[in-house]
């Protein structure tokens, strides 16, 4: 093959006038596709209150609290989104289903004690 | 009134925007070639205000005052060689015989004082910058010399002023200064320093090169100087090359941008369509080519001369 | 002339984690040189050893954010071998194909690493745009861009589905394109090969002698890749083909990595067509029996070699991970020395560095006298503070580290 330099120059040429390639994220909004694994779904009244996700979690970040007076069964369940990995294994092993991933992302927060949630049903 | 060429018009001030500007178009279509958005037009001001704004380190153990001084010489020296090109008539501000020998060594100022700043700066990466930028000087610098004397020898004038006029008047002969050009655009590209000729300060092998220690005001002011040197080496390009003027100087000061313009946009070509070549290779390169080619555009010229009857 | 110490790292722009190189100079020219790791000691192996087999698996996964996939699999596939499990067909195919997507896409971010090395930055910014695509099926498929989470014990967690499948058919059809500009350019442009070629040379016999593997031997002319050599996943039936180039140097590097994308590219699209239909998990129980077992499966960057040893409890005993910088790692100082400090950024990129991946807790081996030896943190300490105290003259005794 023969050499010279420069052989880049008709596909930089033909990029001038071309459409960015850059995600202008945040000042256009981004998009993450449908699978994408992002913050927890719960459903507290699913929820048997089992356990298997806390004892799954690899980061310790997940925790299920009975709030319920009296015996009564009524679950919270407690995610620390700074120690969360989103690996959705508590997800997976959930035997009623009662949490699920879904892709909302924006969770960045510049206060630290905002980090700790109480998951809802949306 | 010379306090206003030197500082407003066509000094300081406006160098100094039209730098600004060049830097943002530079930049602008080298993203636009890789397909990048790139950055608003205020971005170099941006930076220089920024950059201002930061706390100004001075390393132990170096001559301060030289740290100090070495940019300002640089911007003083890039701005200083605008006065003799040609820019809105075919007569400069101020001119002289031999005053093309004083532009080229006025910009070879920046790059000593880059060599300077590297050396003083007392810092490995800075030292090595500094020794590669003299190495690349030694390289450049005589084909640029001969490059730009070419057309010199055919106006038999050594006065840039009188170089335009002459080929105001014989239009076609500058066609013969073709490869010339070349060899100049190539040279440029090695003294400005940027890919494939960014070697004094190749990020990823020295960090900054001569640059490493400076910041704040300093680094502000050398970034100001390389700015205005781009904008000098096109503008002495366009002048020596491209000399096309209009009686009108307001219709040629307009043309002067457009052929600037020009310039920086085939710099730009350059600078997105290759790879950093190693010093030994940017060496070899430059005296076994464009060396010679200049070479030969001057016999060239020369015997031209003493054909036609000029 | 004189010579001149250069510390290349551990703080540097070519350098993406932290390393050390101290490369002594004579001129431009690197006469002797020094490759020293150690600064992003992580304790990954002892946390698996504190955590079950199924959170292990998240931790194994992060070891590298580019080759997660080939990390997880190793290990899923050791503890499927320790439980004597065989996981369904199509589980097989699926993580072969995620396997595939993984080299591509760290392929990809290698040669645009490469290529702003040696301040091509054009190339890089292309390379890197085109690898978006990648990561998007990625991140769409699996559910994230790096530590895609696919592999679970017992198979994968998710399904192709159809729409999937049509994007990476798009992908293949995107990539042939994107890759014949690739291969031209690489092979075509006069500054790249002025920069690549006749850098960092390994010879076949020294590659071997230092034990490289991956890329980095391939284009040395050592014919060796896990997939061919030792089949995992599905690659007994999706065949790969060795790619080998005998250039011995950087450019060879680069050829290799470009068409070894060329050939996934191909293998994606038989897998594409041909996936067995069926489950795609079974179930593992949480209490693996006592055993051990060593695996291997070739990472986009070469072999990556797991041991693991269970004493029948639901935690892992011991995890040795042996990530493929490691193998690489010892042919550095070797590659350096005879060039210019100017290729010494792209000579280190070339082996495609994961630094993290590689630190690893330390054994002693004394030299003189045949001793091994492993340190507690009191003891490491002091012999740091004895090593400094002799070697610099500087006293960290008293320092307070708590």
């Amino acid at each position: 093959m023969r050499r010279y330099p420069g052989k880049i120059i008709k596909e930089a040429m033909g990029n001038l006038n071309s459409k960015a390639a850059t995600n202008l994220y945040p000042a256009a909004p981004s998009i993450v596709t449908k699978g994408y694994r992002g913050k927890l779904n719960y459903n507290s009244k699913a929820c048997t209150g089992c356990k298997l996700c806390v004892r799954d979690c690899p980061a310790k970040a997940i925790e299920i609290v009975n709030v319920g007076a009296d015996g009564e069964k009524i679950f919270e369940c407690h995610l620390d989104l700074g120690h969360c990995i989103f690996c959705g294994q508590c997800a997976d092993v959930c035997p009623k289903k009662c949490l699920k991933v879904t892709n909302e992302f924006e969770l960045a927060t510049t206060d630290k004690s905002t980090l700790n949630i109480n998951l809802k049903e949306v | 009134m010379s306090i206003f060429y030197l500082l407003v018009f066509p000094g300081f001030l406006f160098l100094s925007a039209l730098g600004l500007f060049m830097e943002y178009f530079d930049r602008k279509v080298y993203a636009r070639m890789q397909n990048r958005v790139g950055p608003p037009w205020y971005q170099p001001l941006a930076d220089i205000i920024k950059l201002v704004s930061k706390e100004t380190i001075i390393p132990y153990d170096t001559n301060k005052k030289m740290f100090a001084a070495l940019p300002v010489i640089a911007l003083a020296a890039a701005t200083t060689a605008i006065f003799y090109i040609p820019i809105w008539s075919s007569h400069a501000l101020f001119s002289f015989t031999g005053d093309i020998i004083v532009v080229l060594y006025l910009l070879t100022i920046p790059t000593l004082t880059f060599f300077l700043a590297g050396w003083n700066s007392n810092s490995l990466f800075a030292g090595i910058g500094a020794v590669r930028n003299l190495t690349q000087l030694f390289s450049y610098e005589v084909p640029l010399y001969m490059g730009l004397l070419a057309p010199a020898f055919l106006a038999s004038s050594w006065s840039l002023s009188e170089i335009s006029q002459f080929y105001t008047t014989h239009p076609l002969l500058i066609l013969l200064n073709i490869p010339a050009f070349i060899v100049c655009i190539i040279a440029v590209q090695g003294k400005l320093e940027r890919v494939p000729f960014d070697i004094p300060d190749a990020e990823t092998e020295i960090v900054a090169g001569s640059f490493t220690e400076y910041s704040g005001r300093y680094f502000a002011i050398f970034r100001m100087a390389l700015d205005t040197e781009l904008v000098v080496a096109a503008t002495l390009l366009a002048a020596v090359f491209i000399p096309v003027f209009v009686a009108n100087p307001f219709i040629s000061f307009l043309i002067y941008l457009a052929k600037v313009f020009v310039i920086i946009f085939i710099l730009a070509i350059f600078r997105s369509v290759m790879a950093r070549i190693r010093m030994e290779q940017m060496v070899k390169f430059c005296w076994r080519y464009l060396a010679p080619l200049a070479l030969a555009q001057i016999i060239i010229n020369i015997l031209i001369k003493g054909v036609l009857p000029l | 002339m004189g010579r001149v110490v250069v510390p290349i790292g551990t703080q540097h722009p070519a350098l993406k984690e932290p390393a050390s190189f101290i490369l002594t100079l004579e001129g431009e020219k690197v006469v002797s040189a020094k490759a020293k790791l150690g600064y992003n000691h992580r304790g990954i192996e002892k946390a698996c050893e504190n955590r079950s087999y199924i959170q292990s698996l998240y931790i194994v996964e992060r070891v590298c954010g580019i080759c997660s996939h080939a990390h997880s699999t190793v290990y899923c596939e050791a503890v499927e071998e320790l439980a004597g499990i065989e996981i369904p067909k199509r589980a097989k195919y699926l993580r072969t194909v995620v396997c595939e997507l993984e080299r591509l896409h760290s392929h990809l971010l290698w040669l645009g690493v490469a290529a702003h090395e040696i301040g091509f930055d054009t190339f890089f910014m292309y390379v890197w745009r085109d690898r978006e695509k990648v990561m998007d099926i990625l991140e769409n498929f699996c559910g994230n861009r790096v530590n895609y989470g696919i592999n679970t014990l017992g198979g994968v967690r998710r399904d192709l589905t159809p729409e999937i499948i049509e994007d990476i058919k798009n992908l293949c059809k995107l990539m042939d394109e994107r890759l014949k500009i690739y291969t031209d350019l690489a092979m075509g442009d006069a500054t790249l090969a002025a920069r690549l070629a006749k850098v960092g040379r390994l010879s076949k016999e020294t590659a071997i002698q230092y034990g490289a593997v991956g890329p980095v031997a391939r284009a040395s002319g050592v014919a060796i890749d896990v997939r061919v050599n030792d089949p995992f996943a599905a690659y007994d039936e999706v065949k790969a083909n060795i790619v080998v180039d005998d250039n011995c140097d950087v450019f060879g590097r680069v050829l290799v990595r470009v068409l070894e994308m060329v050939d996934s590219v191909r293998m994606l699209r038989f897998m594409m067509d041909n996936i067995p239909d069926g489950t795609i998990s079974v179930k593992v129980p949480r209490k693996i029996p006592a055993g051990e077992v060593a695996h291997r499966v070739e990472a986009p960057r070469g072999e990556d070699a797991y041991f693991l040893a269970s004493n029948g409890t639901e935690k892992p005993e011991r995890i040795r991970m042996r990530a493929p910088t490691e193998a690489n790692w010892h042919a550095i100082a070797h590659m350096l020395e005879g060039d210019y400090l100017a290729d010494s950024p792209i000579i280190i990129a070339a082996i495609d560095p994961c630094y993290s991946c590689t630190d690893r807790a330390i054994q002693i081996n004394d030299l003189n006298t045949g001793k091994q030896d492993i340190l507690n943190w009191q003891q490491l300490k002091q012999y740091s503070i004895n090593w400094h105290r002799e070697n610099n003259g500087i006293d960290f005794a008293k320092l307070k580290i708590k």
